[in-house]
């Protein structure tokens, strides 16, 4: 009974001679194999090398400065309430005088904590933050061995300063953020 | 004080030569397990072992020391005597196989003709079969031990497999031995170096023996004692560490003495085609060549090996028993009877 018309019939009549040796079709086979020995490998040494990721990938996230290296976070809490997975947490504080030169306004994150095994990297923290300070980069977070090593604080997150560390500021900006010890 | 005239000489010559070659062969098994895992993966696209050193060339090493650390089970239900002799057995049958093979042309120390042959007995290829054989035990000892039911059907299996193809083996040996007229190895060699190789007279005979020998390693088509998918590992299922460790590596030690086996008796051994060694002199380096040659022989054929574990699948049981029994016994016998017509017409010349 033929349901689909891509169904095919199976042959069942008697093996030949020849298809009885079972020998060709061994040597057959082992050709097929053996011309794989040559082929290109897909695998790519990871830490080594690495697969170049799209302009849009959503990688671990950094919190940005501005021209005069002064952290753009205010605190607001709009990022951890976009969150869906509720990996944001933070903690705001008012700026004193004479740290003008390190915050942009007068209330920044003192804490700014975001937990990398919640986060589903949905960008939607990017997209809610009405100060353009958190960014998701092209980097993913890498393996740790204890949970804690995944919580990442405002050491791991916050973007090098443009004045002190050019280069660390570039690379961030760039394709590379930085590597968790 | 004739009987005290002793050469004690040999005794130290005999002493390095077993500490050199069995220490080859545990360093050719220990990398067969690398290059298994190399070949396996360059045969399906992958890259293999590549993180533990240069190349990955450390990973025996590391495998080596995972094993040794592992922690040792003896089920309780099983004889503990028997379940550590299976291992024991299963190595040193391996690694006796090892004694009676001409490895390299006699050399010269110092005045002495050493031969580059642990024990050149008068008769060399029954003793192999004798080894060969006794191979069957560990696989048996440890599967009965473990008491265990898939290991017990896996011993069973390991066992009638291991008589069914020894047949076809030594019928197929018959044919060489005719033509050769000597169970020695060196004069089964020192034929192929006179009158061209073996394999050129015997090619079906060859088959039969390859095919026997992928048998008594276990090695696939014909892995059913160990079948992962449907013994969960057959006979070694209730080992562990190091106990489990020196199974896999007898069967690459195995492997390694079929390779060699296959090298010398079809392939010539340690000599070169159309190269007239032997007037070279006894020179060190003559021999270290011959050496060579007979590991760039076995290095092919353990790559055969390889090549069709990772090609072709398992035989079902009784496909196997079929092969055996109703395919290449008759193969061989034929093939002993004509090659024994042949022997006997041209001698009668």
């Amino acid at each position: 009974m033929q349901l689909t018309k891509r169904s095919k019939q199976v042959e069942r009549k008697p093996m030949t001679i020849w298809e009885m040796l079972y020998l060709p079709s061994i040597f057959k086979g082992m050709a097929i194999t053996f011309s794989h020995l040559f082929k290109k490998r897909p695998t790519i040494n990871y830490p080594e090398e690495q697969r170049p990721f799209s302009a849009v990938f959503r990688g671990l996230h950094i919190l940005n400065r501005d021209e005069e290296g002064r952290e753009k976070c205010t605190a607001c809490g709009l990022c951890a309430l976009a969150c869906p997975a509720e990996a944001i947490t933070m903690e705001a504080a008012e700026r004193q005088s004479g740290e003008e030169d390190l915050y942009k306004e007068e209330k920044y994150a003192a804490k700014y904590e975001i937990n990398m095994l919640r986060c589903i990297f949905c960008g939607l923290c990017e997209e809610a933050c009405p100060k353009d300070a958190i960014y998701l980069t092209q980097t993913f977070a890498p393996a740790n061995y204890g949970r804690k090593g995944f919580i990442y604080g405002k050491n791991d997150l916050l973007i090098p300063d443009p004045n002190k560390d050019p280069e660390g500021f570039a690379k961030a900006k760039g394709e590379l953020g930085k590597e968790k010890k | 004080m004739y009987l005290l005239q002793f050469d004690w000489w040999i005794v130290l010559e005999k002493f390095i030569l077993i500490a050199v070659i069995v220490t080859t062969s545990l360093v050719v098994a220990m990398y067969s397990t690398y290059a298994e895992r190399k070949v396996a993966a360059w045969l399906q696209d992958r890259r293999g072992p590549n993180r533990a050193g240069p190349f990955g060339l450390f990973q025996p090493l590391a495998d080596g020391v995972k094993l040794f650390m592992k922690e040792e089970i003896i089920p309780t239900a099983s004889s503990s005597t028997l379940f550590i002799l299976g291992p024991m057995l299963a190595m040193i049958t391996a690694l006796m196989t090892s004694a009676v093979i001409p490895w390299s042309w006699t050399i010269d120390v110092a005045g002495r003709m050493v031969p580059l042959q642990i024990a050149d007995i008068n008769i060399g290829i029954l003793y192999i079969f004798g080894v060969v054989s006794l191979g069957v035990y560990g696989i048996m000892i440890g599967g009965w031990a473990s008491n265990n039911k898939f290991s017990l059907i896996a011993a069973l299996r390991g066992a009638s497999q291991m008589i069914s193809y020894e047949l076809a083996m030594g019928l197929a040996l018959l044919a060489v031995l005719m033509l050769v007229g000597d169970l020695r190895m060196s004069s089964i060699v020192g034929e192929q170096i006179a009158n061209g190789w073996n394999v050129v007279y015997q090619p079906l005979g060859f088959l039969i023996f390859f095919i026997c020998a992928l048998a008594e390693c276990n090695r696939t088509p014909f892995d059913l004692p160990e079948a992962e998918n449907e013994l969960n590992f057959g006979y070694h299922q209730e080992y562990s560490s190091m106990k489990l460790g020196f199974y896999l590596f007898a069967e690459y030690i195995a492997m390694f003495m079929s390779s060699v086996l296959l090298a010398t008796v079809y392939f010539g051994g340690y000599d070169i085609p159309f190269v007239n060694e032997a007037a070279w002199g006894n020179y060190w380096w003559v021999g270290l060549v011959g050496f060579s040659v007979l590991m760039m022989k076995t290095s092919f054929f353990i790559f055969l090996f390889m090549w069709i574990r990772w090609t072709i699948p398992r035989f079902r049981y009784d496909q196997l028993m079929h092969l055996g029994w109703r395919v290449l016994l008759p193969l061989a016998l034929a093939n002993m009877v004509i090659t024994a017509l042949v022997v006997l017409l041209l001698n009668n010349k």
